[in-house]
């Protein structure tokens, strides 16, 4: 790994330290308040706030999660090369853009 | 177990002889008084088995040359007595881990020292080198972090302890890193630059994983994680800077 991969992971796991934090506590305000799936969307629909955590959180877990993932990779099945990284990065774009349409599709919905 | 209590007391040594493949040959020793496991193994040379290879020179710690895995744990067996490391009247030896055995308790330490060389490990005096003394202050906060970690004496140790070594051979190890850590301190050093950006590259100082194993093991109480942290603040600042 280089600096710039360290530098990366270093501030994504700030972003999802809070990020991961206001996610837990709102599912457990919503199981709490007994909210259905309709009551969540209703809350969601339409709010910039909430889009904008969810995209940065997004965001955060699609550079964190793959830069961890290239780490293991390497140690444990000995990956070495732009193979690795070609993979990563697609995997990086897999969880962004399902990540990203999960956070439109509450925010739209 | 104090020193006395042992002596006299039966010993059974079991040595790894052999290559990669190999296997344990087992020997009965009577314990003596402050008996380091060094000696132990002297004496199954010199009477037992003149062919057993090993590898030793000062015998007073500071050679870093007769290391080996001692049940279970890599230690330098010049200064590790034998009462304080035999379970139940058993000693386990076999040669360092994550170096190839050249034979029996004997390995080949050329990567690790190559390691060493890729790490930028070596000062760097620059094209104009100082005419003078350079006067270096004892108090001076980077000498002090160079002093920390500079009494290295090369065995192994922790080389052999780590992990990720283990599982990445790109992986420099924790004694190229902590020498590195020791010139990025060194204000008289020319080579920062080349050397913050040979230890931020691929299986550098940022492949560690905080275990501390090397820290732990380190038989000169230094401690090469930290060196590790110092470098990667280090580098992830000249990375920021655009100067690596």
């Amino acid at each position: 790994m280089n600096s710039g991969l360290f530098i990366a992971q270093r501030i994504t796991a700030v972003i999802l330290a809070f990020a991961v934090t206001i996610h837990l506590v709102t599912i457990l305000y919503a199981a709490q308040q007994g909210l259905t799936a309709g009551h969540i969307l209703q809350r969601t629909h339409g709010n910039l706030a909430f889009h904008a955590l969810y995209s940065v959180f997004v965001i955060a877990a699609a550079i964190h999660g793959p830069i961890g993932l290239r780490n293991i990779l390497r140690e444990w099945l000995g990956w070495r090369g732009h193979r690795i990284d070609a993979t990563l990065f697609a995997f990086a774009l897999l969880l962004l853009a399902l990540g990203l349409r999960a956070a439109i599709g509450v925010y739209v919905a | 177990m104090g020193h006395a209590a042992m002596t006299g007391t039966e010993l059974t040594v079991r040595i790894w002889r052999g290559q990669k493949v190999g296997g344990f040959q087992s020997f009965s020793l009577v314990t003596r008084a402050a008996q380091t496991v060094l000696d132990v193994v002297t004496e199954i040379q010199r009477g037992h088995e003149p062919d057993l290879a090993y590898r030793y020179a000062c015998r007073v710690g500071m050679c870093g040359s007769c290391a080996m895995t001692v049940n279970g744990a890599p230690r330098w067996t010049c200064r590790t007595r034998v009462s304080a490391v035999a379970k139940k009247g058993m000693l386990t030896l076999e040669p360092l881990r994550n170096l190839p055995v050249v034979k029996d308790l004997v390995v080949d330490m050329t990567t690790f020292f190559e390691k060493w060389q890729k790490a930028k490990g070596v000062f760097e005096p620059g094209s104009a080198p100082e005419a003078d003394f350079v006067i270096v202050k004892p108090d001076n906060a980077e000498r002090q972090a160079a002093d920390a970690g500079i009494e290295c004496i090369g065995c192994g140790v922790c080389y052999s302890a780590c992990d990720v070594v283990a599982w990445d051979h790109d992986y420099l190890g924790p004694a190229a890193l902590n020498r590195a850590w020791t010139l990025v301190n060194d204000v008289r050093d020319k080579g920062q630059s080349e050397r913050l950006a040979a230890v931020a590259a691929v299986g550098g100082c940022h492949s560690c994983h905080t275990h501390l194993s090397g820290t732990e093991g380190c038989p000169k109480n230094l401690a090469p994680t930290y060196a590790i942290a110092g470098l990667k603040r280090a580098s992830a600042r000249a990375a920021m800077k655009g100067t690596t």
